[in-house]
């Protein structure tokens, strides 16, 4: 507070403005996804469909970490999974349940494929943490 | 005298912006799924005019998030986040649940597995990690891990089983090693030191012979 104080002081009041936009950016910037939301993007974007959003929260409600991260092999760190639809397609990664059996089926692809084009594969929506250096 | 003004104008100006933001805060869109359900009574004493406060709508819709494309047609089908996440045992942080909780009050009950012969380990033992200068002891409980986890989810992979052989410490955590590969990114957040902080020192003191 008082380095804020002493910086305005400083720079003169003109810069009020420009202070006070800063404050009001931190504040109303959305916090982006939920948190543990991860984003597959591999290849979509290549592809030309939507990237994937992998929510954590709903899945969790659902399984057990170690379901997916042990039964099904899935690395716990994003971007070590090279997922393919042609490996889905063989009960492989998210195919072992989204095969009409357990869960919906591969035909859904809007359900997955739901992300804004260009958006970088990893973690996104850290609330609080931001996140660690290297995921 | 001039300073005085200077600090007064300053959190005036501050005041006026916090107000304005509070104004901006709440997007009409913003569907509140939290205020849903009987209205509480209004309590006797209290003076009619003094409005209640606003609960706060911790998640955010789909179409909100900077993450979903609004224009794909699949994403009504989508469940919102609140709608699966305002009922359960709350947290501060994260996704504002408290998983473990939830788990133990049976408010989910997640599969533990898929392939009928995978065998489900569950160890109930805590680990004291004395090594963190003045900050409480670390109590590392393997029961609420091993719910979730298996343990070769973490041994040797992340944590070799064996006692001092994991230097551990803050930086590495937030960098994504160690504890946080999961927390920071899908389990509690690590702003919530006192979840792993839990256990004062001269208790620990009192546990171990001189």
């Amino acid at each position: 507070m008082r380095l804020a104080l002493a910086t305005i002081r400083r720079l003169g009041w003109r810069f009020l403005p420009f202070f006070l936009a800063v404050l009001a950016l931190g504040f109303i910037w959305p916090v982006a996804a939920e948190y543990g939301d991860v984003v597959l993007n591999h290849s979509s974007d290549r592809a030309g469909v939507r990237p994937v959003i992998f929510p954590h929260w709903f899945h969790r409600i659902r399984f057990r970490c170690k379901v997916c991260h042990h039964e099904l092999g899935f690395e716990m760190r994003a971007g070590a999974n090279d997922v393919k639809m042609s490996d889905l397609a063989q009960g492989k990664f998210c195919g072992m349940c989204h095969n009409n059996e357990v869960a919906w089926g591969l035909e859904n692809c809007g359900l997955c494929h739901s992300g804004k084009q260009g958006l970088a594969g990893g973690i996104y929506g850290g609330h609080r943490t931001l996140g660690p250096g290297r995921w | 005298m001039a300073r005085i003004s200077v600090g007064k104008l300053t959190a005036t100006a501050i005041l006026a912006g916090g107000l304005l933001l509070a104004g901006c805060d709440k997007p009409d869109d913003l569907k509140s799924f939290a205020t849903k359900g009987p209205p509480s009574a209004e309590p006797t004493s209290a003076p009619a005019s003094l409005p209640s406060p606003e609960p706060v709508i911790p998640w955010l819709l789909l179409t909100d998030d900077n993450l979903h494309d609004p224009e794909n047609p699949a994403l009504p089908l989508l469940q919102e986040p609140a709608e699966a996440l305002a009922v359960l045992a709350p947290a501060q942080e994260g996704n504002f649940v408290d998983w473990v909780a939830a788990l133990r009050s049976g408010e989910i009950s997640p599969r533990t597995n898929v392939y009928p012969e995978t065998k489900i380990r569950v160890i109930d033992l805590d680990i004291l990690m004395t090594d963190t200068a003045a900050m409480p002891v670390v109590r590392f409980p393997h029961r609420p891990h091993t719910e979730w986890l298996d343990c070769k989810n973490c041994h040797d992979k992340i944590f070799v089983a064996k006692r001092g052989a994991n230097p551990v410490n803050m930086f590495r955590i937030l960098q994504g090693d160690y504890c946080g590969q999961c927390h920071g990114a899908v389990s509690f957040p690590l702003t919530q030191c006192q979840r792993c902080h839990s256990v004062p020192r001269e208790q620990v003191l009192r546990m171990v012979p001189e």
